[in-house]
């Protein structure tokens, strides 16, 4: 009985052992992140010094996933307005479907998958680039030269997601839309007039700045966890594989988390 | 110049550092041996300020590297090198390029001088045809070639070497190590090399310190090293399998 209790005992410490060390580590980690935040805002300063590794990651993060972002884009139009559209036809609104769509990217979507690809495509591979140089000591050979690398790599590549996310917002709604145009001609029969009327009349500049709003908000939060990751990485290419994992995971939940509370902030009034 | 003392450092569990105590002259090129993981690195990162020890101190020019300003240390640093055993360096910049690096971010020196400087260090370690080319496209001893070029580029005071004739050919080893002399005796230069290249560490050091199991079990001469008595230090510098050395 008492080697019973000793067990469940020992059991019981070494899961708040275990509990409590995973707490102490995300909070160093957020730790870690504001602080790397902070001083990239003061290395903006140096922006201009630093403005061909700005456009270089603008390049990365714009031009080198225009495909997936297109696919992306137009899928998801589509796909809303045919789950969207088939269930308003139940109720004769199927007409109303531009309003449904043009709301839903504007306000969410459009920030959010923008957010995802460039989560997939970019935030992973800035935690792996920046977690390669940590594990090879370029990090270190930086120090050593006295150049700062939130200076030289963190603040370009913060700068460069945080343009680059509302931008790709913008053509992600643009580019839901003509998707779901396609399908509510094609599937639902309305002409390209009537759905262009809906989203015109449905359009509103609060849903808009929000949106571009949150996806600011989103790109530099996907930047700062993932170089914060990378500097973070340690032990060869498993550590390097496991930083950008992480990075992946939470950029991913730090997107859902803050969008629902800048939705919250702007539109939890209206219920 | 640089003294290290009683210095502890763990990782995790494994000790790695275990109380090492070192003084190094304005000057002196001073040679650190000792077997793969006994720390020989670790000390070198510990000067670099790259790692804080658990215990004791680092002292460069009567500063604290451990409780420095970051300011201080900018200042410390701008005087040390170091060439690291991978090379370290940046992959998107071409050789010119990353040799360029610390003076195109440090902004004392107008554009041609630059290049001036950078080529003049890529002559004198035989990289000129190598300029134009991507850290990806050289080989790993050009690597550590072009990293010694960023270092002597900057004209320090101090240079730490981590292992800088590994992965040479014999006559890159002797360049390197003909390098290393050249610094102490025209610029006055404090050296400090990690190597298990005996041969280099007997033509380069004006003292050599065995480090094993986080200690320093023999500090003295190339000579007195060549000669000693101590059976750890006597069969690690003969390579013998044999030994008061347990090879696993």
């Amino acid at each position: 009985m008492g080697d019973g209790e000793n067990s469940l005992a020992a059991k019981t410490r070494g899961v708040l052992l275990s509990v409590g060390e995973r707490l102490i580590g995300i909070v160093t980690f957020a730790g870690f992140c504001i602080l790397l935040f902070l001083k990239s805002v003061y290395y903006m300063k140096n922006i201009l010094r630093r403005r061909n590794e700005v456009f270089r990651q603008l390049y990365f993060a714009g031009v080198k996933t225009f495909t997936v972002v297109s696919i992306v884009a137009m899928f998801t139009g589509m796909i809303l307005t045919l789950q969207t559209g088939l269930a308003l036809r139940d109720f004769g609104l199927e007409e109303t479907i531009g309003n449904v769509l043009i709301a839903t990217l504007t306000r969410e979507m459009g920030p959010f998958s923008a957010a995802i690809i460039l989560i997939a495509s970019v935030g992973s591979a800035m935690a792996a680039e920046i977690g390669t140089m940590k594990v090879s000591e370029e990090i270190d050979a930086l120090e050593v030269m006295s150049i700062s690398p939130v200076y030289y790599l963190v603040m370009p590549r913060i700068v460069a997601l945080t343009v680059m996310l509302p931008v790709a917002t913008i053509y992600v709604n643009v580019l839901g839309v003509i998707g779901g145009a396609i399908i509510a001609n094609s599937h639902l029969k309305i002409t390209f007039d009537s759905f262009y009327f809906h989203v015109l009349e449905s359009l509103q500049f609060k849903a808009v700045y929000v949106g571009l709003f949150k996806a600011t908000v989103f790109g530099m939060i996907i930047a700062t966890i993932s170089c914060a990751q990378g500097l973070q990485a340690r032990d060869g290419a498993m550590g390097v594989g496991k930083a950008t994992r992480n990075s992946v995971v939470a950029s991913f939940l730090m997107v859902l988390i803050v969008g629902f509370y800048i939705t919250e902030i702007f539109f939890g009034n209206k219920l | 110049m640089i003294s290290l003392i009683d210095l502890y450092k763990s990782f995790g569990d494994r000790i790695v550092l275990n109380g090492v105590s070192l003084s190094l002259e304005k000057g002196e090129t001073f040679v650190i041996i000792g077997m793969s993981g006994t720390g020989k690195t670790v000390t070198l990162r510990h000067i670099a300020g790259l790692v804080a020890p658990d215990r004791g101190k680092v002292m460069i020019e009567d500063v604290d590297m451990a409780e420095a300003s970051s300011s201080e240390r900018a200042r410390i640093r701008a005087k040390m090198g170091v060439v690291f055993q991978s090379g370290a360096l940046i992959n998107w910049l071409t050789v010119e390029e990353n040799v360029s690096l610390p003076l195109v971010e440090r902004r004392m020196f107008k554009k041609n001088q630059i290049r001036e400087m950078v080529l003049e260090k890529l002559h004198l370690l035989q990289l000129l045809d190598a300029k134009d080319k991507m850290p990806s496209d050289i080989s790993g001893g050009m690597k550590k070639r072009v990293c010694l070029a960023r270092v002597l580029v900057r004209n320090p005071d101090i240079i730490l070497y981590d292992e800088p004739t590994s992965g040479l050919d014999p006559i890159m080893s002797s360049l390197i190590s003909g390098l290393i002399i050249k610094m102490q005796r025209q610029f006055g230069v404090t050296s400090v090399v990690v190597t298990h290249d005996m041969n280099s560490a007997y033509a380069i050091a004006d003292r050599i310190a065995v480090l094993y199991q986080g200690e320093i079990i023999q500090c003295d001469t190339p000579d007195r090293i060549r000669n000693t008595e101590n059976p750890v230090v006597r069969q690690f510098i003969n390579g013998d399998i044999t030994g008061p050395i347990k090879v696993d």
